[in-house]
């Protein structure tokens, strides 16, 4: 399939990776722009069925970047955030879809390069496993968008609380 | 509570592909607390399903989930209500009494078990459930220093502990504590060790499940005229 692009839906923990995201962005560093990024206070924030809606609504692949081991703000969130992955890859198994498609990473905020650097790998891993199965007709975007709006009103509802920037 | 753990995505997908339209229906209750089939849980499940019927050619199944407070209770399938009906089949991720209650409540539909029901039991670190009563219906605790032989020694032994016991761990598994010896110390703790120098009898298990299933009757809180269904 030469015109396939793969999506991709980042979810990105606003202390580290989101922040990495834009200083690759300010040293203008080339990466493929097929990434959707998703801020999470925390990768602690993040919950299985959130990997899981986002491959139902077709994104291509997930990753999920939080600080380095050690370096979580909120102590452990990025630890609970890697075997939060590791589930959701038996899951995919049990699926039918290839886990390879989900990753986690763990970078700091200085590391914009090696933001670049994920997205790329994503990408090129992405491309050898070729489209999800479940891209909707009209492309996979729309999907995306509605998930990002909903995450964003779940986090700024009073009731679920959300980090001081 | 009840301790349960979910079935596996292609196990589930195979009980509920011959139906058009399945909803799935989580507890709020101790399964959510075990994180095997509360709201969040059915929700993943839910995805997981629809994902995997589309890849075996079956997308057109529709998947709807709704969690409840408790599937124990019938009055708390009012929130499903005339919704039900809308559905050729139902998965519960109750325990078994869910799924039970949820057959009674819909006779015409047909009904799922979404998770395993594993035991009674209590949480003994995060992410790590017990098994500790086995509900014999004739609660012996008392001579046994709090510590239920029927369930926690591998041979339901009353008169422990086997030959087995090393260094405290059981015979029969060695990631398990040997029920006895926990015994042994706790009576010793609270001063009761004289109570294992009597021979415990044996049970009675004709208040266990042997004679089929068991029934508890409070007649002074029964509808007066009504009893006791039979
Ligand atoms: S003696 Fe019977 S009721 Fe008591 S804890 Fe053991 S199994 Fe449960
Ligand atoms: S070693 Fe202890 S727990 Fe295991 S079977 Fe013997 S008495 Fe029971």
């Amino acid at each position: 399939m030469a015109t396939y692009e793969p999506l991709i839906l980042a979810f990105c923990c606003h202390y580290c990776a989101y922040a990495a995201a834009d200083l690759a962005g300010s040293m203008r560093l080339q990466y493929p722009n097929n990434v959707r990024v998703l801020k999470l206070p925390c990768t602690g924030k993040l919950e299985v069925n959130f990997i899981l809606a986002a491959f139902e609504r077709g994104v291509d692949g997930v990753f999920v970047a939080g600080c380095l081991e050690g370096g979580c703000h909120y102590m452990e969130g990025n630890l609970r955030a890697r075997r939060r992955v590791e589930r959701a890859k038996v899951l995919l198994s049990e699926i039918g879809l290839e886990p390879e498609r989900l990753e986690m990473f763990n970078l700091s905020s200085a590391q914009g390069p090696r933001f670049a650097e994920i997205v790329t790998e994503m990408t090129t891993r992405l491309a050898e496993l070729g489209p999800s199965p479940f891209r909707p007709a009209r492309g996979a975007e729309e999907g995306v968008r509605e998930m990002t709006k909903q995450a964003e009103a779940h986090l700024t509802d009073e009731a679920h609380g959300c980090v001081a920037a | 509570m009840i301790v349960a753990n979910r079935k596996n995505v292609q196990e589930i997908r195979d009980m509920i592909k011959g139906h058009k339209r399945v909803l799935l229906v989580g507890c709020g209750t101790c399964v959510t607390v075990c994180l095997a089939g509360g709201e969040r849980e059915t929700g993943i499940l839910g995805s997981a399903l629809r994902m995997s019927l589309k890849l075996i050619g079956r997308g057109e199944v529709v998947v709807d989930e709704c969690t409840i407070e408790r599937q124990c209770d019938d009055a708390f399938f009012d929130a499903i209500g005339s919704h039900g009906a809308e559905y050729d089949a139902i998965c519960s991720f109750g325990c078994g009494v869910g799924v039970q209650a949820l057959a009674e409540r819909f006779p015409n539909t047909a009904v799922y078990p979404g998770l395993n029901t594993q035991f009674m039991g209590l949480l003994e670190s995060q992410g790590v459930w017990a098994e500790k009563c086995a509900g014999c219906g004739n609660c012996r605790l008392g001579e046994f220093a709090g510590i239920c032989p029927i369930t926690r020694c591998a041979k339901h032994l009353f008169n422990g502990p086997c030959g087995g016991s090393r260094e405290g761990k059981c015979e029969v598994r060695e990631d398990l504590d040997c029920a006895w010896q926990l015994i042994y110390d706790r009576a010793k703790n609270i001063g009761s060790l004289d109570k294992l120098e009597e021979i415990a009898l044996p049970n009675d298990w004709s208040t266990a499940l042997d004679g089929g299933p068991r029934k508890v009757v409070r007649e002074d809180q029964c509808i007066a005229g009504l009893g006791p269904k039979a």
